[in-house]
């Protein structure tokens, strides 16, 4: 009798024990944003939650994509943070996302969030196609600073541009995706044949062609806006220009992954990534954000941020997503080099 | 054979021990040779048969190989490899047969500096390869700008297979030197003066007796170099540009599209042609017969201007640029925002909003390659030990060799795909009966990083192991065994103790390669123990090549201190235990 009230006052106190160590557990997060704003955003996290540990695996959008899917029989990730909504949009169709309601959600804007009710993923911000230029180079090589997609494609810039393969990296798809959106199909594809002719490399990462175009390797890279002003804050001679037809844009979005056991860390964590505190820090750099998060547009933005955005359709870019990726690889993947 | 093991066994007081220890040793040598199944074949059957379904497990035959052969981009990618490790291969072993022909042949003075210098990109990621020569021959390289602007430069188009061949080159060339330095020692100087005699000219006796006589150090030199320059990644992966070669391939089909039936379809095809070079070589190296006999002199250089001059200049231009490649590195991790900002500064190395994980990797790193040094070692000269010393079962000790010597034909990414498919598979079912994998809980752990690294590095370990056991004679174990003492005690407190300096060369070798080696271990580390090498490959595919120099700077730094605790304690080791070999 008295062991069995031992063996009870233990199973309380373990239970006890398991409840108040309920919310300082680990979780696994799976994102795409950058090396560089991660442990910004991490610090804040750590300050109001100091007994989770967050483990990070940090990628590039196609690779993180990849990765989940590969998982999808046993996923591994408990939570997918900052990761282009199209991509979510395919893990979603293969079951592998919980819809789930963050705190905050009221606040979010349509168009940055699943329009269901519940939704599966929801968006943190929208990044951007931007060109991001040497001024050093295009100077000594008399070359004006593009303005346009238009404009990539002139002789002048032969072997000057580098561009992220879209199968790898989110900005590569989301640039390829809005430029077939923008001409449609046809006029789209003849126009990625041309630029084609005027790209020195395609790089595996969104963020390779700003670094290398600040370091003098390229003259112009086809990257996003937030890499090319940190690569100026850094003391680069680079500036960002966004093209005049409209810039590609994809929502940097979370979604809870579908396991066996969710954990309640996982539920905070998405909570937190909305939260007022975090999204003031994504605000700071990048000027569209799930709701406005009260700063000015950072410098360097067009004044209307969103009006640069073009018309995206999210649904058709998801849907065709392989297809194009298919495409893209047959026509570029495999050219050797075109010097 | 039992009765006379008895009769013996009678007449020594020590006879029940003798007898066990008999048994003892024939079943650590069954243990020696069930590890090597389990860590070498077994992945490799696993890595062969995911070639042969698809990604949802369903067995599809050939089917992965015909889509892998009609798609050109795949497929044009043989042929480029095929060429750049070709060319590299030619270049590597004429360079680095005459630096050794300089080394052992010449007069020339600083010949330790010469082959230290050398030896420097063994100690060096073959990222680092690439990395640096971005900063020479990229487009704002120190050369292709003139060391900004100060001379006239010029660009060799670096992307591509020119900057891959480069890297290998420079990767592969010190494994020529020092196979061919080998070599060309082992000579007889009465083939020389015969041939003075006979009155043959200079080009005749160097085809006709110094060829010859390296013939299979070349050929060696040549499999090396083709193998390493075959399956590396590193280098290609940062200067190949669009140029896809087989390596690359994989590692963009595994880590990029997470295609792994295309990445182990790729793997046999990388396997194929270092399995044949592999099989050539053993078959060359069977028919070397001992050039060496008791009444050979060694050969002695004789001092003569020209030649001495010659290979002077040519050992101080090849230095030179091994130490202004090096040199190039240091510089530009150092430099604030290249080639725009030249303050010098160690902003790259605080690893600050790059990802990879800074000082944390590092040190990962050099724990993995401490753990590697020691359990390989001894892993590895036990295992040479049982098989070089052991009498009976003969068999079962030549195939222990054939798979000890077997990891050298396996690149390490396809060690590192097997292990993630072996380590990973939850069991296997034979005919309704399924096995649980006794190994699984190794996946993703540090211990799955050690051991694919000492697989990786075994088998030169293991060659160097069993050449310094040759040299001690069997005797020793003989009359240990008639005076009763068990083998473990002989082991100890002789073989241990004389073969110490090959210990502390293969405890120093796996050390310097696990440290620099990315192959087998980018498939393999996990989000809780990031690699320095892994951290350089992933910086350099974010496009902070200045950090990744950087980081390779510090697993340089690393491996030359490894290098000179090595020669310190080698001099210190042979004051004490080598006194023997001298009078």
């Amino acid at each position: 009798m008295k062991r069995c009230s031992f063996v009870a006052a233990l199973a309380a106190a373990l239970v006890l024990m398991l409840s108040s160590l309920a919310l300082a557990g680990e979780i696994l997060v799976y994102t795409a944003l950058e090396d560089d704003e991660i442990p910004v955003y991490l610090d804040i996290f750590k300050k109001s939650h100091p007994d989770i540990d967050v483990k990070i695996i940090r990628d590039s959008t196609g690779i993180v994509t990849a990765k989940l899917l590969a998982e999808k029989d046993n996923p591994q990730a408990d939570v997918v943070w900052g990761t282009a909504a199209t991509s979510l949009m395919l893990c979603d169709q293969a079951g592998m996302v919980e819809p789930y309601a963050p705190k905050y959600l009221d606040k979010v804007a349509a168009n940055m969030r699943d329009s269901s009710k519940v939704p599966h993923w929801v968006g943190i911000k929208a990044w951007m196609t931007g060109f991001v230029t040497n001024t050093v180079e295009a100077e000594r090589l008399k070359m004006p600073i593009p303005q346009s997609y238009a404009d990539l494609i002139k002789p002048i810039y032969k072997g000057q541009l580098i561009m992220p393969n879209p199968a790898s990296s989110g900005t590569g798809f989301l640039t390829v995706s809005a430029i077939l959106q923008l001409m449609g199909e046809e006029k789209g594809w003849a126009y990625l044949d041309k630029l084609h002719e005027n790209i020195l490399r395609y790089t595996h990462s969104g963020s390779k062609p700003a670094k290398l175009a600040g370091a003098g390797e390229a003259v112009v890279g086809i990257s996003f806006a937030y890499r090319g002003f940190m690569q100026k804050a850094k003391g680069e001679p680079v500036v960002t220009t966004f093209p005049k037809e409209g810039s590609g844009w994809d929502v940097e979005a979370n979604a809870l992954i579908k396991k066996k056991d969710i954990k309640p860390e996982a539920k905070a964590f998405l909570d937190w990534a909305l939260s007022p505190e975090v999204m003031q820090a994504y605000g700071k750099v990048y000027p569209v954000t799930a709701y406005p998060s009260g700063n000015p547009v950072p410098d360097g933005y067009p004044k209307d941020p969103a009006a640069q955005m073009i018309k995206n359709d999210f649904n058709w870019a998801a849907k065709n997503r392989t297809r194009i990726l298919k495409e893209w690889s047959a026509r570029y993947d495999g050219k050797s080099d075109p010097k | 054979m039992a009765q006379a093991n008895q009769a013996a066994g009678a007449a020594l007081p020590a006879a029940d021990t003798f007898d066990r220890e008999l048994w003892l040793k024939r079943a650590l040598i069954l243990l020696v040779s069930a590890w090597l199944v389990a860590v070498v074949i077994l992945p490799l059957i696993q890595l062969l048969s995911k070639s042969l379904f698809d990604n949802h497990g369903v067995f599809v035959g050939l089917a992965n190989y015909v889509e892998y052969f009609t798609t050109p981009e795949l497929r044009r990618s043989i042929g480029n490899s095929v060429f750049v490790s070709v060319t590299t291969t030619v270049i590597s072993v004429t360079l680095g047969f005459l630096f050794a022909y300089a080394l052992t042949r010449t007069c020339i003075p600083l010949k330790g500096a010469f082959r230290g210098l050398a030896m420097m990109p063994l100690f060096a990621p073959t990222l680092l390869n690439g990395i640096a020569l971005i900063y020479l021959f990229g487009r704002k390289g120190l050369i292709t700008r003139g060391f900004f602007g100060a001379i006239p430069g010029f660009d060799i188009g670096l992307y591509g297979s020119t900057g891959i061949i480069i890297s290998e080159v420079i990767f592969t060339f010190p494994q020529a030197m020092l196979i061919l330095s080998v070599a060309l020692r082992m000579t007889d100087a009465r083939l020389y003066e015969a041939s003075q005699s006979m009155g043959a000219s200079r080009l005749r006796t160097f085809l006709t007796v110094t060829l010859p006589g390296v013939k299979y150090g070349l050929i060696s030199a040549i499999f090396v170099c083709f193998i390493l320059a075959f399956t590396d990644f590193g280098a290609p992966k940062v200067v190949g540009g669009q140029y896809n070669i087989l390596a690359t391939d994989i590692y963009k089909q595994v880590i990029g599209q997470q295609n792994f039936t295309m990445g182990a379809v790729v793997s046999v095809v990388l396997l194929i042609p270092t399995v044949l070079a592999f099989v050539v070589d053993r078959i060359a190296q069977r028919r070397q017969v001992a050039l060496i006999q008791a009444k050979s002199v060694p050969l002695t250089p004789k001092p003569d201007k020209q030649v001495d001059g010659f290979y002077l200049a040519y050992c101080s231009f090849i230095s030179l640029l091994i130490l202004a490649f090096f040199a190039t590195a240091a510089y530009a991790s150092l430099v604030k925002v290249w080639p725009y900002k030249l303050e010098l500064g160690l902003w790259h190395y605080q690893f600050r909003g790059t990802g990879g994980g800074g000082y944390g990797a590092f040190f990962n790193s050099v724990r993995m390659a401490c753990y590697s040094a020691v359990v390989g070692t001894a892993v590895t000269f036990f295992s040479a030990y049982l098989i070089e010393k052991s009498r009976g079962m003969r068999a079962l000790r030549q195939t222990s060799y054939f798979l000890s010597i077997l990891p050298l034909a396996l690149p390490g990414l396809v060690i590192g795909l097997a292990y993630i498919f072996f380590f990973n598979a939850p069991g296997w079912t034979f005919g309704g009966i399924t096995i649980p994998n006794p190994f699984n809980w190794l996946y993703a752990t540090m211990g799955i990083l050690v051991l694919s690294n000492i697989v990786h590095f075994y088998s030169v370990s293991f060659l160097t192991a069993t050449t310094a056991l040759k040299q001690l004679d069997k005797e020793f174990e003989t009359v240990s065994e008639s005076l009763g003492v068990p083998f473990h005690i002989t082991f100890f407190r002789v073989t241990v103790p004389v073969c110490l300096p090959a210990i502390l060369e293969i405890a120093m070798y796996y050390f310097v390669n696990s440290m620099a080696t990315v192959s087998a271990v980018i498939f393999l580390y996990s989000a809780d123990i990031p690699l320095a090498s892994v951290a350089i490959a992933n910086m350099d595919d974010a496009g902070d090549i200045a950090p990744a120099c950087a980081m390779s700077m510090l697993v340089v730094l690393a491996n030359v201190a490894v290098r000179l605790l090595y020669g310190l304690l080698t001099r210190k080791v042979n004051r004490r235990t080598q006194a023997w070999t001298r009078r």
